[in-house]
């Protein structure tokens, strides 16, 4: 009931549009396009206002942890924080500072944002409610997740400033070696599910049961390099504000600075999203509505990074590659070759 | 009728759009006063010496060549884990020897000690 009561008026909506457009003599690839692009408008407004509440939970969530209160003085709990910041940021001025590289200072937010929106490209809401359902779902999330790689270089290399470089090349380091045992891991939750469409691993964890009791490892060593990936605490390494000032968005400052904070919720709330649909089984849940159970799946890896955030130290660097290259790594390597030997029997 | 990769062309497109209207009202609103000091490297407050882009450790690169490597042999592996239901136990075997070789790798880097940072 509640499907029918949530798509039968997009589904209006549509077929209206494309009378609308045979009336008119368009041609139905521009509709096409029109579908596509509301659908990516949805969605910003969709990270958006998750990314405002993220902004607001962290820093609340980070108080009370601390034992302060976070936020308090504007609108209801300090909820309209956020906003707030986001007008200030907006009227701010915008420094490129003489030395750095222009047009790959300016490129490079762009870099950084776009992908973390086309990730949203191929996550399952809720039953049907997806924009597009990719044959190679999880090698895209993987490829559009490596993006970050080139964004962060170009921010760094470009500022023209050494706390920004060695930022950068600590985000490169860090983030290739975390992509490998990344991959690795959900490519066992692929070889379960035997496909690589993010809708046909949730219809296969519907059948058996969610992956995270089949591939308690796999759900260790993703978690683990999901934060890595995102570079939140403790894996803050690229922007360690002790020792760097800020890392690679050191001489980012305005609305710039501002996209790649946008970012990096962004990516945190699509990274949580990937990881509830493969481990979690995705929408599927008794009694509430699919989306309720998206957004509490999700929401259950986000307080769990900003748990971790508040809680752990950051590592060295050494600490850091050894992480990566001689535990999780051949950890997944193993957890694969298990995953294969159960499937192939 | 337009196929999956036109869609993922949208997002990009609006994506890329929405950053730059946000810019482009940012620019409306914000003040615009450069000065030599203003633009100057941040280096803590102290008068910037030398050039920013500094020799830096081979070790960066170093990760970046093993990190390739395994990146491209993953690849591999995605067409066998989505078949491998179908292909059974010769497939296993096969994924097997290349994923002990991969190890192998893994192992012989740690020997050779590119896996330490100094």
């Amino acid at each position: 009931m509640y499907l029918a009561a949530t798509s039968s008026l997009p589904l209006r909506l549509y077929q209206w549009t494309e009378q609308l457009f045979t009336d008119l003599g368009l041609p139905l690839w521009l509709l096409a396009v029109l579908v596509a692009t509301v659908k990516a408008a949805l969605i910003i407004g969709f990270i958006l206002i998750n990314v405002i509440f993220l902004i607001w939970l962290e820093r609340k969530l980070g108080g009370h942890i601390q034992n302060r209160l976070g936020p308090v003085y504007t609108g209801p709990f300090g909820l309209l924080q956020t906003v707030a910041d986001a007008l200030k940021v907006l009227v701010k001025e915008d420094i490129i500072p003489a030395a750095a590289d222009r047009w790959v200072f300016m490129a490079a937010p762009l870099v950084a944002f776009v992908p973390s929106v086309m990730i949203w490209l191929v996550v399952p809401f809720a039953p049907g409610v997806q924009a597009r359902d990719l044959n190679i779902g999880t090698l895209y999330v993987a490829a559009m997740t490596g993006c970050t790689v080139p964004a962060l270089l170009m921010a760094g290399w470009s500022s023209g400033n050494k706390w920004s470089l060695l930022g950068a090349f600590r985000a490169g380091a860090q983030l290739v070696s975390y992509e490998v045992p990344l991959i690795l891991a959900t490519l066992a939750v692929v070889m379960l599910a035997g496909s690589l469409s993010l809708n046909d691993i949730i219809r296969a964890q519907q059948e058996s049961t969610w992956f995270i009791f089949l591939q308690p490892l796999g759900f260790v060593v993703y978690l683990i390099s999901a934060i890595a990936e995102l570079n939140r605490t403790p894996f803050d390494l690229p922007e360690a504000e002790s020792e760097l000032v800020a890392g690679f968005n050191t001489e980012y400052s305005g609305f710039r600075f501002a996209i790649f904070f946008l970012t990096e919720y962004a990516n945190l709330l699509g990274s949580s999203a990937i990881a509830a649909t493969l481990f979690l089984g995705g929408w599927s849940g008794p009694f509430l509505p699919p989306f309720v159970w998206f957004l509490l799946k999700t929401y259950l890896f986000v307080f769990l990074a900003m748990w971790i955030r508040f809680t752990l130290p950051r590592l060295r660097v050494d600490q850091l590659m050894n992480l990566s290259w001689k535990f999780l790594l051949p950890v997944a390597l193993i957890n694969v070759l298990g995953t294969g030997v159960f499937v192939a029997l | 009728m337009l196929n999956a990769y036109t869609d993922i062309a949208v997002f990009m497109t609006v994506a890329i759009l929405f950053i730059m209207i946000s810019l482009l009202l940012s620019r409306l609103l914000r003040p615009h006063h450069p000065e030599s000091g203003k633009l100057a490297t941040y280096e803590c407050g102290k008068t910037p010496f030398g050039d920013a882009r500094v020799r830096f450790k081979i070790r960066y690169y170093i990760f970046a060549l093993v990190f390739l490597v395994f990146d491209v042999e993953l690849l591999f592996l995605y067409p066998w884990a989505v078949t491998l239901d179908d292909l059974g136990i010769v497939a296993l075997a096969e994924a097997a020897v290349f994923l002990a070789l991969l190890f192998g790798g893994l192992l012989y880097a740690w020997r050779k000690k590119v896996l330490e940072w100094q």
